[in-house]
């Protein structure tokens, strides 16, 4: 059995113990990108000679009785973490030939943990979109069918991590950027309560709902990720003061007792029937497990994806105002400042972004901010309370993490409405900041389903150990 | 010719002096090479995040508090979005909002042209500073981001303007400045654009109740240039009105060298800044015991000093604007009197001669070798008659040069006074021998030349005789025969 079939939990086992270098690991799943992402399109750079180095310090950490669970390991980066000195391109040519000169704190905490970065991952230019196929180098394919997309935003670490060439993965998510890729592509993808990681570093989409976090074979995995990446951070204002995510008790819930609420919103005519079947069955599989289930109305969540298309391009088209080829990244020249700037922002962002941004500029705008942006915050601040209070009556809420399962490339690129529809069921927890999981929950059409598990802000524990134990019921 | 009536509303921005940027580490300095105090979030480096510099929000706080404000109890940064090269994010971040700034609703009174007057404020709200466009020996432009991201605070007047006049403008800038210097959150250097000041400025015909046109003026370095650039545009609006022209609304700059106005840009639309709450930042929340402890640990300010230096140390209103101008001479005036001075010489002593020493020398009083001490020293010296007053200033200088107690430097150069009778009576006989003629012009009854005769015995006693008993003897010496 090759390495790259291991789960990070099986290296780091195996690290520990010298079965295995870490100069090893890293070399096999080199070899494996090398084989497979010219089919696939995951990474947009990789760099051997600096993971090999390392991953050679990796295994002096080792060598020295140092390190924890993550050293040695390798872990692919979505390319909107700020990696210093490598390109961070956020699939935009607008960053061509950026290489930041600090560390995302996601990334420094990996770093020094002493993981291997393998390279960095495709996805939706500057994380627009939901099937990666918004980048300006080339959609990334779905390991179960290269006809499909991975979903996205974070496609690029989705496929990384389903198709073997890492066996973990950090990418964002703002409006479900990393569960549904993860849904799509048969893997765990977890995003933490709003502020529980860091977002220093993360290349600005819409600041209040963006968060980073980890993909992962199995729950295990992404959890250790999480951990790795965790806690406060001094240099993000709106980071948690809580500590790093807790594994202690990951291993130890039951299903028995546990209250499950699902929305009826989420299973309605929105979601593909195959998918609805296969996650009711799941569903099925945990009640004889002994947990409760019980079907609730959030109303509010028909609103959830018009709520997110006002607020999201509203803060990108601030966020998005520092790239006017003046500091970094290439410049077109043109009649003065403004020509320049309208030059370098009007040829060097794609479509998708340009038209966030003008969404989101119309709806700031003097006489259109009141009737949309402040309306836009009510109700989310409505579909939070919604949640909030179904959490003083359940655990958790369950739902299908993708409406439907891995599409076609092409199908739904010229059907932005469709795309966008998509996000339904993975808003809601950006909206309120709550941790939210996807894991495989079984197969629709021969491809993969993903099971929603969404839990109560600063519950992240609490989701991880849950989803430890559906896992578990679902696969015996 | 038709009378008009001028209104100026005041946006003052003040630099804080705080050790570090608003919303990163870096430090904050004036010049240097550019672009050497910069990072990743004052460069506005994809992904970096801004996180407030308290002791910048505790600054605003308590110039707010000092200008009668209203605390706001929680308070939000919103980004207001244009793009210009020296905005490195392509928002500022700022305070929006009628109610939402750190201060609002506050005053301060000045002694105005036509007596005393409060000016109500509007709002006093904290900023972060742009990067500073700037051409290049090479040719083309470049921007310094040393300055991106200083903390500054905006403090702007109250609409309808109270302040009617140049003069006026002037005399609520030397307040607020003053002001800003007694609380320590601003150096107030105008010249190095610490304190920038920008008037707007309409004038409509007297009685009307419309308000006129306004226009902006920038580029006022100095108090002269306010009050200067202000009488321009007051007469420039008059000027085009009486033509029967209209004024039109615009941002003009100030030539210091030609002292005219110059056209920089017209607001012929409204700029929509696109205001939101800044997603990366958290609101700012105070508790009623934290403003008050803040209002508590507020200093002594200039016009509560003032008075105590007119009403209980009897000082002159004159005296009292020099001494309190700057806190620097106010608190060298205080460790002066603490030290037993008598406050009116002390005052005396630190307003003329040591300021036109320092002035000579091209010190600040903080400085120069001079410290309180210095000063009662030489006030108990002269005060108890122990040297004359030209000697006094002799020695004053000397301690200036050297830093010396002027005690010691008497001691040193033996100039204490000449009190003993039967020297000063050998010297007044001298001098009486010595000229016959004033001698005789006395006696005929011109008392004045007494002057001369006593100058000579001065003069014997290399200025160590004390005056007034060479005065008494002389008579008596004279009179005698």
């Amino acid at each position: 059995m090759s390495l790259t079939e291991l789960t990070a939990a099986e290296l780091s086992a195996k690290l520990r113990s010298r079965d295995v270098s870490a100069p090893e690991i890293a070399r096999v799943h080199l070899d494996r990108i090398a084989e497979r992402d010219a089919e696939i399109g995951a990474f947009l750079s990789v760099e051997p000679e600096l993971t090999l180095a390392q991953a050679e310090n990796a295994q002096r950490m080792l060598d020295r009785g140092e390190g924890g669970r993550l050293t040695g390991v390798p872990v692919a980066l979505k390319d909107n973490l700020s990696t210093v000195g490598t390109p961070t391109t956020c699939a935009s040519l607008i960053l061509e030939g950026y290489r930041p000169p600090f560390d995302a704190t996601a990334v420094a905490l990996l770093r020094a943990a002493g993981a291997v970065f393998v390279g960095k991952t495709n996805l939706d230019e500057f994380a627009m979109g939901t099937s990666t196929e918004n980048s300006v180098f080339g959609s990334t394919r779905n390991p179960w069918d290269l006809t499909r997309s991975p979903g996205g935003s974070s496609g690029g670490s989705a496929a990384a991590v389903c198709d073997h060439m890492a066996p973990l993965a950090l990418g964002s998510d703002t409006g479900g950027s990393i569960r549904q890729p993860a849904a799509l592509c048969g893997i765990v993808g977890f995003k933490p309560t709003y502020g529980r990681v860091s977002r220093y570093g993360l290349v600005a989409f819409a600041s209040s709902l963006d968060q980073i976090g980890p993909l992962g074979r199995n729950v295990e995995d992404a959890a250790l990720l999480a951990h790795a990446i965790s806690g406060h951070d001094p240099t993000d204002s709106t980071s948690l003061p809580d500590s790093q995510i807790d594994l202690s008790g990951l291993k130890g819930g039951a299903l028995r007792g546990l209250r499950l609420a699902a929305p009826r919103e989420l299973f309605g005519e929105a979601c593909h029937p195959g998918v609805r079947e296969c996650v009711l069955s799941a569903v099925d599989r945990l009640r004889a497990e002994g947990a409760e289930v019980a079907e609730i109305s959030l109303p509010s969540i028909d609103y959830g994806v018009t709520t997110y298309y006002i607020i999201a391009p509203a803060e990108a088209s601030s966020n998005l105002a520092r790239f006017d080829g003046l500091r970094y990244g290439p410049r077109l020249e043109g009649e003065g400042h403004v020509g320049t700037v309208a030059a370098t922002r009007g040829r060097l962002f794609g479509h998708e972004v340009k038209a966030r941004i003008m969404i989101g500029t119309y709806a700031l705008s003097a006489g259109y901010y009141d009737a949309y942006y402040v309306r836009a915050q009510q109700v989310r601040a409505r579909m939070t309370a919604e949640f909030e209070h179904a959490f003083g009556e359940f655990d958790v809420i369950v739902s299908p993490t993708s409406p439907v399962v891995a599409f076609p490339l092409g199908e739904l690129s010229h059907d932005p409405l469709a795309l966008k529809m998509l996000d339904l069921c993975t808003i809601p927890a950006n909206m309120g900041g709550f941790p939210a999981i996807s894991l495989p929950c079984g197969l629709s059409e021969g491809l993969p389903v993903g099971l929603q598990i969404v839990g109560p802000i600063r519950g992240d524990e609490r989701v991880l150990q849950i989803a430890y134990a559906v896992e578990r019921a679902l696969a015996g | 010719m038709p009378a008009y009536s001028t209104s100026v509303g005041m946006e003052v921005h003040a630099e804080l002096l705080t050790e570090s940027k608003m919303f990163c580490r870096c430090p904050v300095a004036f010049g240097g090479e550019p672009n050497t105090r910069v990072c990743p979030v004052c460069l506005g480096l994809p992904g970096a995040l801004p996180v407030p510099n308290r002791v910048a929000v505790e600054f605003v706080v308590r110039a707010a508090l000092a200008l009668n404000c209203t605390i706001a109890r929680h308070s939000v940064f919103h980004r207001k979005n244009y793009f210009y090269p020296d905005l490195p994010k392509g928002y500022q971040i700022s305070q929006y909002g009628d109610t939402n700034p750190i201060g609002t609703n506050g005053w301060l009174d000045i002694e105005g042209t036509t007596g005393s007057k409060r000016v109500r404020i509007r709002r006093v709200h904290l900023e972060e500073d742009t990067g500073k466009l700037m051409h290049l020996p090479g040719g083309g432009s470049g921007v310094d981001f040393n300055r991106a991201g200083l903390p500054l605070m905006e403090i702007v007047t109250d609409f309808p303007p109270d302040i009617e006049s140049p003069e006026d403008a002037r005399e609520y800038l030397v307040a607020l400045r003053q002001t800003l210097l007694y609380l320590g959150v601003c150096d107030g250097k105008m010249e190095q654009g610490s304190l920038r000041c920008e008037p707007n400025i309409s004038v409509r015909s007297a009685g009307s109740e419309t308000f006129g046109t306004k226009t902006e003026l920038k580029n006022l370095n100095s108090f002269r240039s306010v009050q200067q650039g202000i009488l321009f545009e007051v007469r420039r609006q008059i000027a085009i009105l009486d033509s029967g022209q209209t004024v039109r609304q615009e941002t003009r700059g100030w030539n210091e060298d030609n002292e005219t106005s110059f056209l920089m840009r017209t607001k012929e639309s409204e700029m929509d800044y696109r205001y939101f709450p800044d997603p990366d930042l958290v609101p700012i929340t105070f508790s009623d015991a934290r403003i008050e402890a803040i209002r508590a640990d507020l200093p002594e300010l200039p016009a509560a000093r003032a008075r105590r230096y007119r009403e209980v140390l009897g000082l002159s209103a004159l005296d009292t604007s020099v001494l309190t101008a700057e806190p620097a001479t106010a608190e060298f005036f205080e460790a002066t009197i603490a030290q037993g001075a008598d406050p009116k010489p002390a005052c005396n002593w630190i307003t003329q001669e040591l300021a036109k020493l320092a002035n000579e020398a091209g010190l600040p009083l903080a400085e120069t070798k001079i410290t309180p001490r210095h000063v009662s020293d030489v006030v108990r010296l002269t005060g108890s008659g122990q040297i004359s007053g030209k000697t006094a200033k002799e020695i004053f200088a000397e301690a200036f040069r050297t830093g010396d107690l002027p005690g010691a430097l008497v001691e040193a150069r033996g100039a204490t006074q000449i009190h003993d009778a039967e020297a000063i009576r050998r010297w007044c006989r001298e001098a009486i021998e010595a000229n016959p003629g004033p001698v005789e012009k006395f006696r005929a009854g011109q008392e004045g030349v007494i002057g001369f005769l006593v100058g000579q015995v001065m003069r014997a006693s290399g200025g160590r005789a004390n005056a007034q008993k060479v005065q008494e003897i002389m008579r008596g010496e004279l009179g005698g025969g």
